[in-house]
């Protein structure tokens, strides 16, 4: 088992080191991308399956033991997410490569693509993975790394103004975090999470506060809570289609692992946490409210991605073992929904031509498969009844309801928030769907990568949205087990307990 | 092993400095500055690891007396931390040259969807009728410095290479 | 590799042309961006450097050095090949592309770090191994000497990799906007 663990990190980077080797051949990086990625999350299920069964798996890289060498953990919290960020990292990579194949031919390749991509998935793999602050550190600028990359390359002249705003802004946030680690250490003498648990407790509590709040600030703005949330519906949206996808899908979300984790682990409290709180509403109702102002279809669900980021929020400040759990379905919900919602725009972009709502109209009459694609996850995000995003919510409220006063006033935000959510979807719907038909737009940017305006969309483009939104529908078909599992994933978060021993051994 | 380092204050004041200067650099519009910045920066969060290990002049090599010794973890983790930010720096570079190429110049431009959007009254005629305004850099004489249809000079600052 | 092709020689540059392919291939620069001391001192201390770069990978284990200075050392020689011999000395005398070189680094490493499972070890656990060979004596090799290798490789490959894009390219494109800004 303790090499299963490793191989979701090294085998993505071998992978990388194949294609960008073998760059004259499409075929071979095609086949090795989906081949390593399905492997991968094959093995994400195992662990989550053995982390169920038996509790956290640990490996100790190079046999030296934790707290001295560098430790991988898989519990169920890593576990669950990696599968789910794998499953939409492998259909995001299905998309891109037909939609390359449907506007380029077959034979074309391109040498960053395939490596960074990869390496993307290493260093998701990892941040999911790691049990040390530091290996945290270096899987988020491995991440990050090739999201620079992968956001900027074939640049127009607006991709590198927007691409220059999120290089600045998550290379600040990268450097607080070296400085979060440098401060952590002179406190602690240690960077490995599970020894930091024990270490931190003795510490002061003006200085756990202090070494709290930078470490709150560093992944705040890496997940995007509001305050810090600036950059993303900047950047985002000017990213092409599946590359939009796989950041909306993935990198807030590991963030947000980043701070449930660190903060559960090293910051435990007893009670419901007011800043937070506060946090989460302002995530919210901003990220909401912001959305109902867009034209820009991708703006749009940035701002959506915004909003829904305060849930998790909510389910982290209520800070007990249902509201842990709920915020970690719903991360797990949401990085399935937002991924498809952002496929569901580039294929609406590719047949209109463009991503103003304003000159959008008349879809459902003329791709009524695109209709169908788009309202699944959109109600799925608004929360409507048998979806996955109503599983997740009423988790988060049930866990919310019952913690106090200033909890429950938040859940009543969260209803005012997914209320909004829906206006802001059925606007466009409406705008989009419903109305007179009209004519697509010529590609504005012929110069890009992206091909928009063209009726000819490939059908596995449409196969792999459709294979996200299953794997959402099976969130919601399998809530009774996975909101089960979750409970316990709270449970094992706030106990801390046998995180501790699985990686220190039985003494912590 | 938990040292508690004694704060020298030299370098104490040296690391706030650095910081400051950083800080104050990764404010600025050109990504030149800001490049310069990270840079700073990255050195100032370094010093901070080694101080973190202990105080200065205390190599750790094997065969000298461990209490007169600094904590060897902060160094690896320097080292590990001067790496990325050489990978971030060439990046920087890369990216400010290709903006360079493309628009003329280095900085950091508005948001120009944000700006309109917050411009606009709250009217919903005026987000039919607002067109799609173009960034605001037309009048910038030094825009075409240099031309960038050659796919090569795409390739020179992404490291993007297509072939047909 | 056979004589370059000086087929139509010009008269301003031939008379300091290269007689031999080593550093300028040929591609020649205009002797007024030439630095005959730079050009000289380049092919004394290019293979010196490339040789002390290798040292300091082997010695990594106990002593300083290992794979990212010693990538880095390496990387500043072809640095220096540049400054001296400009974009079209690296661009022709270069068999491999540096990504193939990124690529080759990061496989040895990653396959050094899965290699040890197939002696029973966990992954990225290194060994020493020992053997007596016949000039040199008792040699001890510690297996994550191979790990360095791969580092060593990405570091290379990357700096060639700067040195094509920011350094030839950039170049290029002056040389290419000065020449339309003259027309």
């Amino acid at each position: 088992m303790s090499t299963v663990i490793t191989l979701p990190v090294l085998l993505p980077m071998l992978g990388a080191a194949v294609t960008v080797v073998f760059a004259r051949s499409p075929v071979l990086q095609r086949v090795v991308g989906v081949v390593v990625l399905a492997v991968v999350a094959a093995l994400a299920g195992v662990l989550l399956v053995v982390a169920d069964g038996s509790g956290p798996v640990v490996a100790e890289l190079g046999g030296w033991a934790a707290p001295v060498g560098i430790a991988l953990v898989a519990d169920r919290l890593s576990a669950l997410l990696l599968l789910v960020s794998t499953l939409v990292t492998l259909a995001v990579l299905v998309y891109a490569i037909d939609q390359r194949i449907a506007d380029y031919g077959r034979g074309t390749a391109s040498t960053t693509f395939h490596p960074m991509y990869l390496m993307l998935s290493a260093g998701v793999s990892l941040a999911y993975l790691t049990g040390d602050l530091f290996t945290l550190f270096v899987a988020f600028e491995v991440m990050l790394t090739a999201s620079y990359v992968l956001i900027s390359r074939r640049t127009t002249a607006t991709r590198v103004r927007a691409g220059m705003t999120y290089v600045t802004v998550s290379l600040m946030s990268s450097l607080l975090f070296l400085t979060a680690i440098a401060m952590v250490y002179a406190a602690t003498g240690t960077v490995n999470l599970a020894d930091l648990a024990g270490r931190m407790d003795a510490l002061p509590a003006e200085l756990r506060t202090v070494l709290g709040l930078m470490l709150l600030v560093v992944f705040g703005i890496k997940a995007a809570i509001v305050p810090l949330h600036f950059w993303l519906p900047d950047s985002y949206p000017n990213a092409p289609g599946p590359v939009a996808a796989l950041f909306a899908g993935l990198l807030t979300k590991v963030g947000f692992y980043a701070m449930l984790r660190t903060q559960t682990l090293l910051f435990s409290r007893d009670e419901p946490w007011t800043l937070m709180l506060v946090l989460a509403v302002a995530t919210m109702l901003i990220g909401a409210l912001g959305a109902l102002a867009q034209n820009d279809l991708n703006r749009l669900l940035s701002f959506l991605l915004v909003s829904h980021i305060g849930f998790m929020l909510f389910g982290l400040a209520v800070f007990d073992a249902e509201s842990v759990g709920g915020a970690a379905l719903y991360a797990a919900h949401h990085i399935t929904v937002l991924a498809t919602l952002f496929l569901v725009s580039g294929l609406i972009t590719r047949r209109t031509g463009t991503v103003a709502l304003d000159q959008m109209g008349g879809l459902v009459g003329t791709a009524p498969g695109l209709a169908v694609l788009f309202v699944i996850p959109a109600l799925t995000l608004a929360g409507i009844p048998p979806t996955a995003g109503f599983v997740a919510k009423l988790a988060l409220l049930e866990a919310g309801v019952g913690a106090g006063s200033g909890p429950v006033a938040v859940a009543g935000v969260v209803i005012v928030a997914s209320l909004l959510t829906l206006v802001a979807l059925v606007r466009v719907w409406v705008r989009v769907f419903w109305g007179e038909p009209r004519p697509a737009l010529p590609d504005d940017d012929p110069d890009d990568e992206v091909v928009v305006g063209t009726a000819a969309t490939a059908a596995p483009m449409y196969a792999a949205t459709a294979g996200l939104v299953a794997v959402s529908l099976a969130i919601s078909v399998f809530a009774g087990p996975l909101t089960a599992m979750t409970d316990r994933a709270g449970v094992d978060l706030l106990d801390r307990g046998p995180y501790r021993v699985a990686v220190l051994g039985d003494a912590p | 092993m938990i040292i508690i380092p004694t704060i020298n204050l030299t370098m104490a004041a040296t690391i706030a400095v650095l910081y400051a200067v950083g800080f104050y650099l990764l404010l600025s519009r050109s990504l030149m500055r800001v490049l310069i910045g990270v840079v700073v920066l990255g050195h100032a969060s370094n010093l901070l690891l080694q101080l973190a290990g202990g105080p200065p002049a205390r190599p750790p090599i094997i065969g000298t007396d461990p209490a007169a010794m600094a904590d060897p973890l902060p160094q690896a983790l320097a080292l590990t931390a001067i790496v990325i930010t050489f990978a971030l720096t060439t990046f920087l570079l890369a990216l400010g040259y290709r903006s360079f190429v493309l628009v003329g110049h280095d900085e950091v431009q508005d948001d120009v969807e944000d700006r309109r959007i917050g411009g606009q009254k709250a009217d919903p005629v005026a987000l039919e009728s607002a067109d799609d305004d173009p960034p605001d850099d037309s009048d910038d004489p030094s825009s075409d410095r240099i031309a960038s249809t050659d796919d090569d000079v795409e390739a020179a600052a992404t490291g993007e290479r297509e072939r047909p | 590799m056979a004589e370059p092709d000086r087929a139509d020689p010009d008269p301003e540059q031939a008379w300091d042309g290269p007689r031999q392919p080593w550093l300028l291939n040929g591609d020649c620069r205009g002797p007024r961006h030439r630095s005959l001391l730079l050009e000289i001192t380049t092919r004394a201390v290019f293979p010196t450097v490339l040789v002390f770069s290798v040292y300091l990978l082997l010695v990594g284990h106990y002593g300083p050095g290992g794979g990212f200075s010693a990538g880095l050392v390496a990387g500043l020689a072809f640095v220096l090949r540049h400054i001296a011999g400009g974009g079209g000395d690296l661009g022709s005398g270069r068999a491999v592309r540096p990504p193939t070189v990124i690529g080759a680094g990061m496989a040895v490493g990653v396959v050094s770090a899965l290699l040890p499972l197939a002696f029973g070890l966990r992954v990225l656990e290194s060994a020493k191994l020992g053997a007596a060979l016949p000039v040199l004596g008792a040699v001890e090799v510690q297996t994550s000497l191979f790990l360095e290798v791969g580092v060593y490789l990405l570091i290379v490959g990357v700096v060639l990799e700067l040195l094509r894009s920011l350094g030839s390219g950039i170049e290029r494109d002056l040389e290419e906007s000065g020449e339309r800004a003259r027309q």
